[in-house]
């Protein structure tokens, strides 16, 4: 409100004057600078403009679809995917009683839990390796990095041949003679092997950056006092980069929420439903059994569990997290 | 003395560290070379015996990888194009006026990063496909010509733009966007490379969208295809490996020319709060 008035002030004084005015402020209002781009028609719809493309994306592909699947959730959908009769929340009331949902519930928070952490450990190992300034840094920073560029579907299909029970890597490597994929009691956890591994990547990447962003100084000092590596980890690194350690969790527990490509290749959601994710579930009744209304519905069900996740996360970030 | 030994460990932790990182990376890359006799015997090789090309034949004779990887190539760059203009034309327009209804939109665009992507998804597919744009190009691209995520990290970086650079160049006679084109988007170099990389990748990445989008063979992009591999009735391994190694040296390739790139354009602003 106070910046609304300050302008419409200066926007009635003579252009000098508002020169005069602006330095004086300082940079607080330098916006007022362009007082002569908003005082014209042209300069008044350009912003609009530059938004337009923007806006329009968003309208038709992520406002327009994501109410639609909130109205197709509450009806019944034909093969093509129109709705034929409205029913309120009876698709919300018979999957949240169904027993199938409750397991693909369980199973996708445990997946959640195996790959987040995990990734979380791993990446910022790999980012304190990194940030140590060896021989070779360049190297191994690439290696660190390198499953980011790696997508789902090929992860999938070259770990699936790791996975394999006679001729694998694994089984062969630890003389062991597990089924990782066939096995229900192994299934999940070598899809969370396999996702943790994509996400490693992304994770070193990130804070790896965050690491180089501590001044030197600040970790030098507290050498010269005497502190230990872990005390230096503990007191200034971790609170440093917790921006960063939250923003990497936030994006690894949306990211595991969304995994698809690795289920569908590796499991197909079995054996059994032994790794069937949400999402998979959501892909299966759309396209294999037809039933969009249903699909709709856990895609809601599931955007209400990420969203209250991002709110929790979002309360702890005001307590945890330090911004400098 | 003891700091130098200390940095040989430390290297050769790195070193191995890596190596094991990228195992299934080698593994790939080793099967691929092998002749199917040497891929099923127990205990499993490690290393090929020879240069055995044939799996890379079979897979050129089995799909067309070059429709694919062209087909992926066209869309991701597309993609990669029509991402940067629209978030730094946005990211522009909310750092550098005053408007109107500006902190509505730009709440409203951020709230989109909320969305998991299965909730618009089967909608999208039935808007794409009453459009007659299924196996198309403009079906695969278009729903993806902007992204929250990308006008989130613009803008921070143009936060830390000074003002004064566009009052100078406005005096100097420039219009508002001939300094977004000549004078921004120079300085932003960092952060748009970083960004136009991370685009790139995730959308050569892409699995779902092309595989409900796309039935036509000829349509499909590199991860479809290479998933047809996988089920193909052959199911040779070697072949499976070929196909995979294909697809990934460009995406590496481009990787290790924009690694840096990524962190430097990370370290500039783009992620503190």
């Amino acid at each position: 409100m106070m910046k609304e008035s300050s302008v419409n002030v200066l926007e009635s004084l003579p252009v000098e004057m508002t020169e005069i005015k602006v330095s004086s402020l300082g940079n607080k209002l330098s916006f007022v600078g362009y007082k002569k781009d908003s005082a014209t028609l042209k300069g008044k719809l350009e912003p609009y403009l530059f938004l337009l493309p923007t806006i329009f994306l968003f309208a038709m592909f992520m406002y327009y679809p994501f109410f639609k699947t909130m109205y197709l959730s509450m009806g019944l959908t034909n093969a093509r995917g129109h709705l034929v009769e409205f029913i309120g929340f009876q698709n919300y009331i018979d999957i949240l009683s169904s027993e199938e949902f409750k397991n693909s519930l369980i199973i996708t928070f445990k997946f959640v839990f195996y790959t987040t952490i995990p990734s979380l450990l791993i990446g910022f190992f790999l980012a304190l390796l990194a940030n140590n300034r060896v021989k070779f840094g360049k190297l191994s920073n690439i290696m660190f990095s390198v499953p980011m560029a790696i997508s789902s579907a090929s992860a999938a299909i070259i770990w699936s041949i790791m996975f394999h029970p006679t001729i694998g890597l694994f089984n062969n490597i630890f003389k062991t003679n597990i089924g990782w994929l066939v096995d229900p009691n192994w299934s999940l956890f070598s899809v969370s092997l396999v996702t943790t591994w994509m996400n490693v990547g992304v994770n070193f990447i990130f804070l790896y950056a965050g690491l180089k962003n501590i001044p030197r100084e600040l970790i030098e000092s507290a050498s010269i006092d005497g502190a230990g590596y872990f005390k230096k980890l503990f007191t200034i690194v971790m609170p440093m980069i917790s921006p960063t350690l939250f923003f990497v969790v936030f994006m690894d527990i949306m990211n595991s929420f969304q995994s698809f490509g690795q289920v569908k290749i590796m499991t197909a959601g079995g054996p059994g439903t032994s790794t069937n994710l949400l999402v998979y579930s959501i892909y299966k009744d759309a396209f294999f059994n037809g039933r969009f209304d249903m699909a709709s519905a856990q895609s809601i069900i599931l955007f209400i569990i990420m969203f209250v996740i991002a709110l929790i996360q979002f309360r702890f970030e005001k307590k945890g997290v330090h911004y400098s | 003395m003891r700091n130098k030994k200390n940095k040989i460990i430390l290297t050769i932790i790195n070193i191995v560290v890596g190596l094991i990182i990228i195992v299934p990376m080698l593994y790939a890359l080793s099967i691929s070379f092998m002749t199917p006799d040497e891929i099923f015997t127990t205990p499993i090789n490690i290393l090929p015996k020879g240069l055995y090309l044939g799996n890379y034949e079979q897979v050129l004779n089995t799909i067309p990888v070059l429709t694919f990887l062209i087909n992926s190539f066209i869309v991701s760059t597309t993609v990669t194009i029509g991402q940067i203009l629209t978030s730094s034309l946005s990211a522009y327009t909310f750092v550098f006026y005053e408007f109107k209804g500006k902190r509505f939109l730009f709440m409203a665009i951020i709230a989109t990063m909320m969305i998991p992507s299965e909730g618009v998804i089967i909608s999208n597919y039935l808007t794409i496909g009453s459009w007659e744009m299924l196996d198309s190009y403009a079906g695969m691209i278009i729903p993806f010509l902007t992204s929250a995520m990308g006008i989130f990290m613009i803008r921070q970086f143009f936060l830390t733009v000074p003002r004064e650079f566009k009052e100078a160049s406005v005096i100097d006679g420039c219009t508002s966007f001939q300094f977004f084109c000549k004078i921004l988007m120079p300085v932003s170099k960092p952060i748009v490379g970083a960004l136009g990389i991370y685009i790139f990748l995730s959308t050569w990445n892409q699995y779902m969208w092309p595989l409900l989008t796309t039935s036509k063979e000829e349509m499909r992009t590199v991860q479809i295809g290479i998933s047809m591999l996988q089920s193909s009735e052959a199911q040779s391994f070697g072949m499976i490996l070929a196909g995979i190694i294909i697809i990934l040296i460009p995406s590496i390739f481009i990787f290790i020319l924009g690694q840096k790139q990524l962190v430097e354009g990370m370290t500039s602003g783009a992620i503190k709060g």
